[in-house]
């Protein structure tokens, strides 16, 4: 038996469908879109522009060619934090982003910028006045992630947003955590930049992701990172000022691309909501047992309603990664335990430096999966007490 | 005079969304390579009927698809 909770890494089984739409565009497909003027090219770039479309509807961005494929959520907030920031630029952020947000910001230190980051109640939870209360002169953007990967706690992101735009700030958001099972609407959630990865809730294969600019952010104030290949103003030695190609040169992952097209799919099939509620279910179920257990230590909100589907948890005198281990290895339990590359989320927490067990349940995750992961654990508790 | 039009877009992106555009309100198109005469894109641009490129050209207008460029096919 396995039972798969590591769905906050990756999401596994993909959505029905994925599998088929790789084989079926490196069978039939397989060519560069925008480079060449054939039948394959412009059938790859059909497809491209049709996945776009998708991203753009699922998370109600306004205008399909300001979503910019990129590898993954990691990459899409370099590209949005290295190209809007110059020196002098203040940044505010929170002590629950990952380190796909935390380290460019430290890195662009060196650069000139500055970042205060904002910190969260050890349930994650952030008061929206505690970031106007870190705004100076010289800060341009609010960057925060959605939800916390390591306690699950959602944001504020609506009234942060508001926030943003009373000042002037751009806000952008990492929808890591969030982007395929919790609503997301770009223009009424008030944000900016969205930076999505296609391999969690999206569903969709490794290698997928992007970022998406709103109206507000202007492409003339955008100095990309990257520089290269578009198939577009080739005798030019500059990078094109048009979106998408301004942020996305060099071929695209167009087999990860068709996958996350079928996922997408798949997605807006079932709908967001509903697999909102089917991981809340979860989520509460779980949550119960293991916050009744008193050899257990939960973090993060009491509130499944404030929460995604990813509890942070450890079993008292157990450390993570010999817990860890045992689940797997007895108990067919597939989960992450230590950091979660979040050192900062797990020094809000106070889990900092040995970290937790997390237990992320997916959408193909069953209730009979929920029970005997429950059930491994008071095991695993009662033992470790005795 | 050519009876086909070339229309030159800054992006293959832009392209896709014009041919989409053009599907939706059936106005019959095709993509072809870019003519190396007419720009130095690798991709493709669209081609339309001379007589249609006036009121294509204001429905992409209207539509607030940037397009580069027309030019007759030779």
């Amino acid at each position: 038996m396995m039972i798969y909770l590591d769905n906050a890494a990756t999401s596994w089984p993909k959505a029905p469908g994925v599998t088929d739409a790789i084989t079926r565009f490196m069978t039939d497909i397989g060519a560069n879109p925008g480079r060449s003027g054939h039948r394959l090219s412009i059938e790859a770039a059909r497809m491209v522009a049709t996945v776009r479309e998708q991203v753009a509807e699922l998370l109600g961005a306004p205008d399909p060619l300001h979503v910019v494929f990129t590898l993954n959520v990691t990459h899409a907030i370099n590209v949005a934090l290295h190209s809007l920031l110059r020196p002098g630029n203040h940044v505010v952020t929170t002590s629950v982003e990952h380190n796909s947000m935390l380290r460019p910001l430290t890195a662009l230190t060196k650069n000139g910028v500055e970042f205060t980051a904002v910190s969260c109640a050890p349930d994650g939870s952030l008061d929206p006045a505690s970031i106007q209360a870190a705004i100076r002169p010289e800060t341009v953007m609010i960057a925060l992630t959605h939800a916390s990967n390591v306690l699950g706690t959602r944001l504020p992101i609506n009234s942060i947003g508001e926030i943003a735009r009373e000042h002037g700030l751009l806000m952008l958001l990492d929808a890591a955590s969030t982007a395929g099972c919790v609503p997301i609407d770009m223009m009424t959630d008030n944000i900016d930049l969205l930076a999505f990865t296609g391999h969690k809730a999206l569903l969709g294969p490794t290698g997928t992701g992007g970022l998406i600019l709103g109206p507000r952010v202007d492409p003339a104030s955008i100095r990309p990172v990257f520089h290269g290949g578009t198939g577009s103003r080739s005798a030019t030695e500059t990078q094109p000022n048009m979106l998408p190609d301004l942020l996305e040169c060099g071929t695209l992952n167009t087999a990860g691309l068709a996958g996350l097209g079928a996922a997408l799919s798949w997605i807006t099939t079932q709908g967001v909501n509903s697999i909102q509620q089917t991981c809340r279910a979860h989520t509460s179920a779980l949550l119960k047992r293991l916050q009744a257990n008193t050899g257990v230590t939960v973090y993060g909100p009491r509130d499944v309603g404030l929460r995604t589907a990813t509890i942070a948890f450890n079993i008292n005198g157990l450390s993570p990664s010999h817990a860890g281990q045992i689940l797997d290895e007895r108990y067919g339990i597939l989960c992450r335990v230590g950091l979660h590359c979040a050192p900062r989320a797990h020094a809000t927490a106070g889990t900092f430096p040995d970290g937790s067990i997390r237990f992320s349940a997916g959408i193909f995750t069953t209730s009979d999966e929920i029970n005997a992961a429950a059930d491994a654990v008071s095991c695993l508790a009662q033992e470790t007490a005795q | 005079m050519s009876e086909q039009t070339v229309i030159l877009f800054p992006t293959s992106a832009h392209v896709m969304r014009a041919e989409k555009l053009l599907n939706k309100v059936c106005v019959t198109c095709r993509l072809i390579p870019v003519p190396r005469h007419l720009s130095s894109d690798c991709g493709f641009c669209l081609v339309v009927s001379r007589h249609e490129c006036a009121k294509v050209c204001a429905l992409m207008d209207d539509k607030k698809v940037t397009y580069d460029d027309t030019a007759p096919l030779d």
